[in-house]
């Protein structure tokens, strides 16, 4: 996420041949409410480095299984691995540490919150300090170099004050509360001005434009450091210029190193930037394979556009 | 005619707003200027209309609660005002940032005063079983300045302890359960007369010169300048505190919960610990009020700990305005001087206190200082990211 990334959108990387490293395995996932089925044996692989679609008829059960994937809901029976840790059974928050992000579908920002502090919740993720540390600022660490506080006056008191401070931080050293704070704003507008939403860095989320919202929640989900980022519609609501964009963005996200799972209705953003297409319906999997592959399945086209009257039986 | 009063009202907390974004643009040294300012302010406020040689200043004279007929000692007022901003800010931390409704706070006040009182008082049982056993002179007990790190530890603990179980309820499910918590630390105290002495309740509690007595050159039963002063000192002390970590990543954590857990959960905030901290934070500055109720009035019994006043802390804090730390002070002030100040309406001074907040409620329901985030100071690096380009 350097200043390096074009907006030139970036060469697809060709499927490799041989076998990849499987970031996250979802393996025989089954899933009840009650009587109702809403996942029945779900098996697909997410390899490293991809951008693999998710899609299907609406209630095929997309939701449910990033809901699954992020441990919203503990799955009937099966399990999902990621890098060959078990994610059935942890915590939402051990899953976010483990690597794995996600926005949401019906945007679910923090309202109150600025866009900056919405992004900097997601850093903190991957910060120490709690309670004690921010109230006694506790514990200190030799600041390096360039984290002293400067002088930046030419004289008088100023002067003589930023003196003092930088005398201070010398001897006593920095909290590492205060480094962190530095650390997760910087890194939070980074993602700001990467997603391109950085000149409302300071509006709460609620005042933000719709486009604007989910967005922030793409630069709020990459905050955690996670290997594997799970986008739910992310352009929904979207018009055909702002999904141009989106499709840039997330051509750069994988472009950074990471693993993108997308859900989308959209057929066409689908079928422009996913390596690999998994299809569900009714909670089951109906197809698999690279975007060509899929569209020309039967099933994939009965499942979207029902099945032709002549043909059937 | 509410619509009218609403639009103007919200044209008011514009300038509201724009008050503290003034004050937060201000340089530095202002704002140092304006902060000691603030400090005299609050520490003059004893003397407030007097000038030396007993002359009064007639305007402000009229603010004090003594100038009134049958009117309370102004600096006993103040301390009582203190004591209560001490309660709003704690609760603010549950109520107002981590978002947990806590009507049974006056179970932590209640535990902050026994505890001075239990270890504090030679009258106490607990004292007087401490004694007997490891052979102590009858007028041994505990030191004042020990007893309030046993009120901040033990309100802590009870914190944890009634947050353990009960956080996983949400919202009013929350809030009956620890109603139910600060009814029953009252019974406790009222039934369990072998620790607490029940209903006689506790005399000579100590205060810092040790307990009450005649021989007290400061604090003292009857001038009540020095307990305000010491109770302003723990306020201010506590403000620093609890805005150090509003404005550090459990701040940040705390309004995350509140707005939405389970969107916090997934980004990586354990919204149970959190929610305890915020628990235990709030009972322990509960508790350091209760101390110095306790170690003031000298004297505590079950009766002065019941249910009603922990509705009056919400009201301060729901008042004032919920998340904003001044708003919420500005209720606890205003919830415990107006009754006092308007004595001389007699009885009819609760019911305009009640028709008072039934018309906030309607015309202010985001309280009188509403919480708005600060925003960042990004000043230099908000110009940066203008003039970077975006990358998508």
């Amino acid at each position: 996420m350097s200043d390096q990334t074009t907006s030139t959108s970036a060469p697809k990387i060709p499927a490799q041949p041989g076998p990849r490293s499987v970031l996250l395995e979802v393996d025989d996932v089954t899933l009840r409410f009650g009587g109702v089925v809403a996942l029945d044996k779900i098996n697909f692989q997410i390899y490293e480095g991809e951008i693999l679609g998710l899609i299907g008829p609406n209630g095929a059960g997309k939701t449910t299984s990033f809901n699954v994937m992020t441990g919203v809901y503990k799955p009937t029976s099966g399990a999902v691995r990621f890098r060959g840790q078990k994610v059935t059974g942890r915590k939402p928050h051990q899953i976010s540490q483990l690597g794995i992000s996600r926005t949401f579908q019906n945007i679910r920002l923090f309202p109150e919150m600025t866009a900056l502090e919405n992004v900097m919740v997601g850093t903190d993720s991957r910060h120490k300090t709690s309670v004690p540390g921010a109230l006694f600022r506790l514990p200190r660490r030799k600041p390096k170099p360039h984290e002293l506080p400067q002088v930046t006056a030419a004289s008088g008191i100023v002067r003589n004050w930023q003196q003092v401070r930088r005398t201070f931080a010398k001897t006593f050293g920095l909290s590492r509360h205060i480094l962190e704070e530095r650390a997760a704003e910087a890194k939070a507008l980074e993602l700001l001005r990467f997603v391109g939403i950085a000149d409302r860095a300071n509006d709460e989320a609620r005042n933000l434009p719709y486009g604007y919202q989910r967005r922030l929640e793409i630069a709020r989900a990459l905050a955690t450091e996670p290997k594997l980022i799970c986008l739910d519609e992310p352009a929904a609501g979207f018009n055909p210029a702002e999904k141009e964009e989106l499709l840039t963005l997330i051509r750069n996200i994988r472009d950074m190193g990471l693993t993108v799972l997308l859900i989308e209705h959209d057929m066409r953003l689908v079928m422009g930037v996913t390596d690999r297409i998994v299809v569900l319906e009714f909670g089951r999997k109906i197809a698999e394979g690279a975007p060509a592959e899929v569209s020309r399945d039967p099933r994939v086209i009965a499942a979207y556009l029902g099945e032709p009257a002549d043909d059937a039986a | 005619m509410i619509d009218k009063i609403r639009s103007a009202d919200r044209r008011r907390v514009g300038i509201l707003t724009s008050v503290g974004d003034r004050w937060r643009a201000l340089p530095k040294w202002q704002k140092a200027i304006g902060v000691v300012a603030l400090l005299v302010f609050l520490y003059h406020l004893p003397y407030l209309g007097k000038l030396p040689g007993g002359l009064m200043i007639p305007g402000l004279n009229n603010l004090r609660t003594d100038s009134i007929e049958g009117g309370n000692n102004w600096a006993g007022v103040l301390f009582v005002c203190a004591i209560y901003v001490l309660v709003a800010i704690g609760l603010n931390v549950v109520v107002g940032l981590a978002g947990l409704l806590d009507l049974g706070y006056i179970g932590f006040f209640a535990i902050g005063a026994y505890s001075v009182a239990l270890f504090g008082s030679v009258n106490s049982p607990v004292v007087k079983w401490i004694q007997q056993e490891f052979n102590l002179p009858p007028t041994w007990a505990v030191t004042w300045g020990i007893c309030l790190l046993l009120a901040i530890v033990l309100t802590m603990i009870s914190g944890v302890l009634l947050g353990w179980p009960t956080l996983r309820l949400r919202g009013d499910y929350l809030a009956i359960v620890t109603l139910g918590f600060g009814e029953i630390i009252r019974i406790v105290a009222r039934n369990a007369t072998g620790v607490t002495n029940g209903p006689v309740g506790i005399s000579a509690i100590p205060g810092p010169e040790g307990p009450p007595s005649a021989d007290n050159k400061v604090f003292g039963l009857i001038d009540a300048k020095p307990w305000y002063w010491l109770a302003i000192t723990f306020v201010l002390l506590m403000v620093v505190l609890v805005r150090r970590l509003e404005h550090s990543r459990v701040g940040r954590a705390w309004l995350a919960v509140r707005e939405d857990e389970d969107a916090a959960a997934v980004m990586g905030v354990y919204p149970f610990k959190f929610k305890l901290w915020a628990f235990a934070m709030g009972a322990a500055l509960g508790g350091l009020s209760g101390f110095l109720f306790g170690s003031r009035n000298a004297f505590i019994d079950p009766t002065q700990f019941n249910a009603n006043l922990s509705i009056l802390f919400v009201a301060m804090v729901v008042v004032g305005g919920s998340g904003n730390m001044i708003g919420v002070s500005l209720g606890a002030v205003l919830l415990a001087y107006l009754p006092e100040r308007f004595r001389d309406f007699a009885d009819y001074r609760w019911l305009v206190f009640g028709l008072a907040m039934v018309l906030v409620m309607i015309l202010r329901p985001q309280g009188l200082i509403p919480s708005r985030r600060r925003a960042r100071e990004l000043k230099d690096r908000a110009a940066e990211a203008e003039e970077a380009p975006a990358h998508v």
